[in-house]
């Protein structure tokens, strides 16, 4: 009786073309991520069921946390027409070599007075450095309302476009804090604002 | 001739060297595993990456024009005053008309109240579209999470409108003493 052969199949394929599509795939993921800077000041947002991005240009984050209140803008070009803005102010005057380290700096937390040292700090002097936030106390010393005002216009002056605020406060923050933040943008008349939110997972859906 | 022989031996016939071909082929499937694993992890960062953003609008401040204020029966309105200890203590129409209830937050407390409480209003009203009106009072005891929760809870149960208001009776704050829900909230943390 003849025995039937079976033939034997490789199971080495050739996996030149899946290479090269995984590599492609790869490197435009690599080139859209975004790096992120790390936070100055870390907060943990509280969880919502919202599912809404925010817009990446023309956004202003105010981050509460530990009785700290940190100022951030997207844009460098509006960071640095707002710091030029903002010397004009207290009258202080930034080189260029100055506004453009500051243009880099996603948030921060300084006193204007100690912020030309801030930024001469290296960038990883800066992480280290415990930063005291922006003082926000109601009267002739609110900076916080003076940055507000300032990246406003330096966004309508830049952008023609209305900036939008967010907060990000930690969860466990009292809520007179976030009230101070709230009351002082009410104060210019900015009644609509975002909360940056973490996604919740989970049982509560 | 005395030669080194640096050939492990064998082919020493004929003087020629053949070169041994090599297949050309390398297992990828190593690097293939790779290249997958960090196209998964970019592919989930990049996503993530973005906040989730809830939108918040506060009432006007200074008002203008007050005769363009909403006038809202009392019935249907619920104030909601967030307390310590991540409780949130609840009374329809004004002060004092109708007991005050303490719920926590989650599916089981101030989400079914807000539901519950809506029905009843519009089924009063014999109107969906005058539902049930909340105000939210954040007291200085209640932390930021309760009033990301709230905003969020409201958004569930489909509430049709709030506010947000910052002043606080004092009346309201005794009662909030009352119910035990107006402590230092460093303590229970």
């Amino acid at each position: 009786m003849p025995k039937v052969k079976i033939k034997r199949k490789s199971t080495v394929t050739d996996m030149t073309a899946m290479c090269d599509v995984a590599f492609l795939l790869l490197t435009f993921f690599i080139l859209t991520a975004t790096a992120r800077q790390p936070e100055a000041l870390k907060v943990d947002t509280p969880s919502s069921t919202v599912t809404m991005k925010l817009p990446d240009t023309d956004i202003s984050t105010l981050t509460v946390g530990q009785g700290k209140i940190f100022f951030g803008v997207v844009g460098q070009d509006v960071r640095m027409n707002t710091l030029e803005r903002m010397g004009e102010q207290y009258n202080i005057t930034f080189t260029p070599e100055e506004k453009k380290r500051f243009g880099v700096i996603e948030s921060f937390g300084v006193p204007m007075a100690s912020l030309k040292q801030f930024i001469a700090l290296d960038n990883s002097e800066r992480m280290k450095l415990n930063q005291p936030g922006i003082p926000s106390d109601s009267g002739a010393n609110n900076e916080l309302k003076q940055w507000i005002l300032q990246a406003r216009y330096a966004v309508k002056e830049l952008h023609n476009k209305d900036l939008r605020f967010s907060i990000k406060g930690d969860a466990n923050e009292e809520y007179p804090e976030i009230r101070k933040v709230i009351d002082i943008l009410q104060d210019q008349n900015i009644n609509k604002f975002s909360l940056i939110t973490s996604l919740e997972g989970g049982d509560s859906k | 001739m005395a030669e080194l022989d640096t050939s492990g031996g064998g082919s020493k016939k004929g003087g020629k060297v053949r070169s041994k071909k090599m297949s050309t082929r390398v297992d990828l499937t190593a690097m293939v595993d790779l290249a997958f694993l960090l196209i998964t992890f970019f592919m989930l960062t990049t996503t993530l990456a973005k906040p989730q953003a809830m939108d918040m609008f506060m009432p006007d401040k200074n008002d203008k024009n007050p005769d363009q204020q909403l006038d809202v029966k009392a019935s249907r309105t619920m104030t909601a005053l967030l307390g310590s200890n991540n409780k949130v203590v609840w009374y329809m129409g004004v002060l004092g008309d109708n007991p005050p209830t303490v719920d926590n937050f989650g599916k089981k407390g101030i989400r079914e109240s807000f539901i519950d409480m809506n029905k009843e209003v519009v089924s009063k009203t014999g109107d969906p579209k005058k539902g049930l009106m909340v105000i939210i009072k954040p007291t200085d005891k209640s932390n930021y999470k309760n009033f990301v929760d709230i905003l969020d809870e409201l958004k569930i149960a489909a509430v049709p409108s709030y506010g947000i208001v910052n002043k606080i009776e004092p009346a309201e704050i005794d009662m909030l003493k009352k119910q035990g829900a107006y402590n230092d909230s460093k303590v229970q943390q």
